[in-house]
């Protein structure tokens, strides 16, 4: 397979032979480093689900927020009343208008004295356009019932049936759905009525947190009117505290680590290019095209990439399996090829920079007595 | 045959420039090992990097191949030049220049995949002249030994079975055995005699140790630059 490509494989591959033990480090370091990035992409993927996977299922072109004066939207702080809703109800271009309610709040199960953690949504039972959602399917008929996502079911310990307590009142479980969170608390979904009661007892308004707005409205200018902002699903995710310092850090920490990927590699290949400099310009004087000495010696760095990628990415999948039984952990292509894939752009981008030494490289040299 | 046709090669030195060689005509013919002899800066390995198409010269030609397929590599291109070295000249360094990766074998191999639209037949004809030429230098046994396990003399046999091995018109030698005993470097220069005679190549040869000169067809003596002694043959001066 390598023999095609000419003198890629021939002089290339056998240097990773000839010098297996300095490969093997650089692999091994491109490994360790895939390995960083994808359990960091990984833990990221997890946070993020544990902090939103609830918030992107609200149906709806736009999100709906109070606008605070002083500072930014927040689904924490955000209290829509009841001339708000009916505003944005009214507007031209406005085809619905979803109130939902979003609270945190504690729950706990039977004799259990552990509270656990839960964020509290308050859902109409006739919301059009929700027949699929996961969300909204779990939506219970009565003040009395609340539907649990699985994460909450798991955390209370309960069934179908069972009866949970929240804010002191007791609720019967109607159904257990999908695992969804807000803000790494599992979601319990309640009747309006009972999640506005269920929202004043724990210190809040009682009115809807967000509107889930369908249909092409002035957006900038009802939000002015009514001293709201509405934004598009994704970028209504700002409005979430937890999830915005997350994943900025998360973030910023996973590019430094692409950054140095590139940095390491292209300084590997700098010094080891200019180790065999000489090599070089012999097979320049022998007639080697600099075209195919820069195949060689990309060909050589893809290798190396490839390599130490593939064995980082085969220790993501595993070692990420075993740790999403215990982290917010999310192993999928998101997680684990898209990062492979940028650390081999990176990787061979850093690699590129050595190929300064390959072209400028003078056949002129292997004469003489200088090497 | 290789041609160098008042050949004149300056390098830039401060505001002036210096003349490295000299209006130098020199020929070499098809079976003949064409020795360049002088001391130290006389300008001997200029020459042999104008006639290998490293370097370009200020003016004269460097005409390569046979009457019919005459052609003056001082008017190639870079690109060219390489393909010229590539096809139809052989070099061997004075250092042996071996890729330290490589076995002996492998070393003759690599001639067959140096880019440039290197094709199959090309790679196969080499590939199959790699054991005629280790047995030609007799390294057969030591082919798949690396540089580090071989000795110099075994080296610089190694690099002359790769300046072979693409079957050039020209061969291209510097310096073959400063790096060797007299008895070795004995060997190497009746080696490349053998060679040259048995290949019909046109070998040009550059050395500073005349106690081989019995193994050379023609001998020419450079100083500062010029030629200013033919020994026998072919060899001129302008």
């Amino acid at each position: 397979m390598f023999e095609r490509k000419g003198i890629i494989v021939f002089v290339a591959w056998r240097e990773l032979r000839f010098a297996r033990g300095r490969f093997l480090l650089i692999g091994a370091v491109v490994a360790l480093i895939t390995l960083l990035v994808g359990f960091l992409s990984g833990l990221t993927g997890g946070l993020a689900a544990q902090n939103i996977s609830s918030v992107l299922q609200l149906p709806g072109d736009r999100l709906v927020l109070q606008q605070p004066e002083n500072s930014d939207p927040s689904f924490a702080t955000s209290s829509l009343d009841e001339d708000t809703v009916q505003t944005w109800e009214q507007a031209d271009g406005v085809e619905s208008v979803i109130p939902i309610g979003i609270v945190q709040s504690r729950a706990s199960a039977g004799d259990t004295e552990d509270p656990t953690g839960v964020a509290l949504y308050g859902l109409p039972q006739d919301a059009p356009a929700t027949g699929s959602n996961p969300l909204f399917e779990l939506t219970p008929d009565s003040d009395t019932e609340v539907g649990l996502s699985s994460g909450a079911a798991d955390d209370l310990g309960v069934e179908v049936g069972d009866t949970i307590s929240i804010t002191d009142n007791d609720f019967t479980v109607a159904a257990i759905g999908e695992d969804l969170w807000y803000s790494h608390t599992p979601v319990i979904v309640m009747n309006p009525d009972a999640w506005s009661e269920a929202s004043t007892r724990v210190g809040g308004t009682g009115e809807a947190t967000v509107l889930a707005v369908t249909g092409d409205a002035d957006w900038e200018a009802v939000g002015s009117d009514t001293v709201t902002v509405a934004e598009t699903p994704l970028t209504s995710l700002t409005a979430l505290e937890a999830f915005q310092s997350e994943i900025g850090s998360l973030g910023l920490m996973i590019v430094m680590l692409f950054g140095i990927s590139a940095l390491v590699v292209g300084a590997f290949f700098t010094v080891w290019t200019m180790q065999r400099a000489g090599d070089i310009a012999v097979l320049k004087a022998l007639g080697a095209t600099t075209g195919s000495l820069v195949r060689d010696s990309l060909g050589q760095a893809f290798i190396v990439l490839a390599a130490g990628i593939g064995v980082g990415l085969v220790a993501v999948v595993g070692l990420g399996t075993l740790a999403g039984q215990a982290l917010p952990f999310v192993v999928s292509p998101l997680t684990t090829l898209a990062p492979a894939v940028v650390m081999a752009v990176l990787g061979l981008a850093g690699a590129a920079f050595a190929l300064r030494s390959v072209t400028k490289a003078d056949p002129l040299t292997a004469l003489g007595s200088n090497r | 045959m290789i041609e160098l046709q008042n050949v004149t090669l300056t390098f830039p030195d401060g505001d002036n420039r210096i003349t490295a060689v000299d209006d130098v005509t020199l020929r070499g013919d098809n079976g003949t090992v064409t020795g360049i002899t002088g001391p130290s800066g006389s300008g001997k390995s200029s020459i042999l990097a104008v006639a290998a198409t490293l370097i370009r010269p200020d003016s004269g030609g460097v005409l390569i191949g046979n009457e019919s397929d005459l052609i003056d590599a001082a008017q190639l291109s870079k690109r060219e030049a390489t393909e010229l070295r590539r096809e139809r000249i052989g070099i061997v360094f004075q250092q042996s220049n071996l890729l330290p990766a490589l076995t002996g074998r492998e070393q003759l191999q690599v001639m067959g995949r140096l880019g440039g639209g290197t094709n199959r037949n090309r790679r196969g004809r080499i590939d199959s002249r790699v054991e005629e030429l280790l047995d030609a230098v007799g390294l057969t046994e030591h082919a798949d030994k690396r540089p580090h396990q071989l000795s110099g003399g075994q080296r610089q046999r190694v690099a002359i079975a790769r300046g072979l091995v693409h079957e050039p018109e020209v061969l291209l030698v510097d310096e073959p055995t400063s790096a060797l005993d007299q008895e070795r470097g004995a060997e190497i220069m009746q080696l490349i005699a053998r060679l040259t005679h048995e290949r019909d190549t046109a070998t040009v040869l550059v050395t500073h140790d005349l106690v081989h000169r019995d193994a050379l067809d023609n001998l020419v003596t450079v100083i500062d630059g010029r030629i200013t002694t033919p020994v026998s043959g072919h060899a001129l001066t302008h």
